[in-house]
């Protein structure tokens, strides 16, 4: 097999799970959570495996040609330094999510429904990571979003159908716009090959239209990733799914149809002019702002957490949005930790949820007695969230602030100091009413969740603690390749090109 | 099929679907079959096979169409048709690429030329038909278990 032919794999493998576990799922028992393990394990190892493959290339790109078609006439996949990032962080948090569902979601009734939904999200990240034509990013994003509509709603209580129904109707609003300006786009260069597509676009002089698609493309990518303006439906939508699920919504998938389609689009096909990047950080200072501010009154749990990943959004925004090396590292090294320390979060808070069955933080206190790990991975997450050194959120954060003052734009990165101290606040909070105190006489029997829920949340705790090593030159590629992408800007189209026709 | 006037619309809906839903499963299975050579195919066919059996289903009642494909088989069925386009697309990989069309392509506008084309059109109008019949049986299914509440 040829070294080219693991990109579609990672398509091919939740595809085959999606559809398998339906089929087979009702006659062998366990054999969906034996599915969902492998193939969220296989996907896990290819990776890693395309991450290292890519840095033993020159050019650092890697072109599969569907069907053998040669781009523009046939749908490429590309694997290059971002698209290598962005997979093993989605892989990354959801193996860790997969190993947690399989004991979290006997909560729940109908496991193979649940794992056939969350397989076909998994392949609609993916596909959206790893494909190399516009129109197949629609369809791979469409396909993630109605999956994710469906989980939203899987406790079927009126609440959690509410949540859906208004996360299905902004979702569907933001993929029209995606839709609209994918329409025009190809209205006016004639090819849907991002790659192509950036060639002909750099040829048009004037083109006002491009600004247009800009705007739509703003407004869809930015309802997906949740920025202020648009971010009404996310904290209904992530405190109603499952526990496992939202870790994946906050953690993955906001980022995956919203951040990385955005940059990829913004960056690669139309091309960063300053106005966009302004527009950019000013809505990504806001979210920041907004969102943590809107967190510091909640007392769901759930929901708090929800509020702050719109503000951690924000910096990751803020980030790849100035536009300098430096920034765009330090927006893509907070997408990475966030998504890590985000998921670890909603998994505790699912814990807490499925040994108390409550997660309103008046009713709970003196946890640390009788959930050990989880009050310390959950002290770990936290520190990490706000900002304490040496875990991985205060690196990010720190090259963030580092990169506005370096630009000279020290209102934003007053708005990042003043965003981090009051997450900082908030979960100081979180972990009081949480875990020290009295307990309560009702929780004395509560036990520490089941082994392989700890182990997944423990996973991620180690990886929240060491992420700070990334920044190691040794390490550095990994983002590193991933900045560089964004960084050559339209040049994108050349390599792919090139890559292409080897 | 029964004439019985208890379940469903009346003798003429029922004279008139007796006649037509055959012929309307017919129209759907060519669309299928001839999606390589004319307009429509996989999809499009899907949903015209689904709406035979959702026409069967209005005219005749619940019963009769849950007796000719059982909720399980539907979905069953489904997720079978989503297998046979992935295991199509896989064996491209035998050539060296996915979704490569390994087969024959035989002479233009000929019923079985195309290679692995109308194969996957097939698998796709099982997915489709089966899968929007499936919806529609869960809404009715739904509606009736609501009433009984």
């Amino acid at each position: 097999m040829k070294t080219v032919n693991i990109i579609p794999l990672f398509v091919i493998i939740p595809l085959t799970a999606a559809f398998l576990i339906p089929l087979l799922g009702r006659l062998v028992k366990r054999f969906s959570e034996f599915a969902v393990f492998l193939s969220c394990a296989m996907l896990l190892y290819l990776s890693l495996h395309a991450r290292i493959l890519l840095n033993s290339l020159t050019d650092k790109i890697l072109v599969y040609k569907v069907g053998g078609w040669v781009p523009p006439f046939g749908i490429a996949m590309v694997l290059d330094g971002l698209s290598s990032f962005m997979l093993v962080t989605v892989n990354l948090v959801t193996f860790c999510v997969a190993v947690y569902s399989l004991k979290y979601m006997n909560k729940y009734t109908d496991k193979p429904k649940f794992f056939t939904l969350f397989s076909l999200m998994l392949c609609g990240m993916n596909g959206v990571i790893i494909t190399g034509d516009l129109f197949n990013l629609f369809v791979f994003l469409e396909i993630a979003s109605i999956a994710s509509y469906a989980l939203v709603a899987f406790g079927t209580e009126a609440e959690e159908l509410e949540a859906s129904f208004k996360y299905a109707i902004m979702g569907s609003v933001a993929s029209s716009f995606i839709f609209i300006g994918i329409a025009f786009l190809y209205g006016f260069t004639s090819t849907l090959n991002m790659a192509d597509m950036a060639r002909v676009l750099s040829f048009k002089q004037n083109a006002y239209l491009v600004h247009f698609v800009g705007v739509l493309f703003l407004m869809g990518f930015g309802l997906k990733a949740a920025l202020v303006p648009f971010h009404a439906w996310l904290p209904d939508a992530h405190p109603s799914a499952p526990a496992s699920i939202s870790a994946m919504l906050s953690g993955i998938l906001i980022k995956t149809l919203g951040i990385y389609a955005l940059a990829r689009v913004f960056f690669n096909i139309i091309g960063s002019t300053q106005n966009y990047l302004s527009v950019l950080m000013f809505l990504g200072a806001l979210s920041m702002l907004v969102g943590v501010i809107l967190a510091l009154s909640q007392w769901d749990l759930k929901r708090l957490l929800a509020y702050h990943s719109i503000s951690q959004i924000g910096y990751v925004v803020l980030g790849i949005g100035l536009g300098t090396p430096l920034g765009i590292l330090g927006g893509l090294f907070h997408l990475f930790n966030h998504s890590v320390f985000k998921s670890l979060l909603f998994l505790n808070s699912g814990s807490i949820d499925y040994a108390l069955d409550t997660r309103d933080l008046r009713e709970t206190g003196g946890l640390a007695k009788v959930m050990p790990i989880t009050a310390k991975t959950n002290l770990i997450a936290s520190m990490s969230i706000a900002g304490i050194p040496p875990f991985n959120g205060f690196f990010s954060k720190l090259l963030i602030i580092f990169a506005c003052v370096q630009k000279g734009y020290f209102g934003y990165a007053s708005c990042a100091i003043i965003a981090s101290i009051l997450t900082l606040a908030s979960f100081t909070k979180v972990q009081k009413f949480l875990f020290s105190g009295e307990l309560k006489d009702k929780f004395k029997e509560v036990k520490e969740a089941p082994w392989s829920m700890v182990i997944s949340t423990v996973c991620l705790a180690i990886v929240c603690l060491l992420g700070g090593l990334l920044l190691l030159t040794s390490l550095q590629s990994f983002m590193g390749d991933a900045a560089d992408v964004l960084l050559k800007g339209t040049a994108y189209a050349k390599d792919v090109i090139e890559a292409a026709l080897r | 099929m029964t004439t019985d006037s208890k379940t469903g619309m009346t003798l003429i809906v029922k004279t008139i679907t007796r006649l037509t839903v055959g012929l309307i499963l017919l129209f759907g299975i060519y669309i299928v079959l001839h999606g390589h050579l004319s307009p429509g195919g996989g999809f499009a066919g899907g949903v015209i096979v689904a709406l035979s059996f959702v026409h069967l289903m209005l005219a005749f009642g619940k019963d009769v169409a849950v007796s000719k494909i059982s909720k399980n088989l539907a979905s069953n069925l489904e997720s079978l048709g989503a297998i046979m386009f992935l295991s199509i697309a896989l064996l491209g990989f035998l050539g060296g690429s996915f979704f490569l069309n390994i087969l024959s392509k035989g002479t233009p506008f000929k019923l079985f030329s195309a290679g692995t084309i109308p194969l996957s059109n097939i698998s796709i109008g099982i997915k489709v038909g089966l899968g929007l019949f499936a919806i529609f049986l869960a809404l009715v299914l739904l509606e009736k278990a609501k009433k009984e509440k």
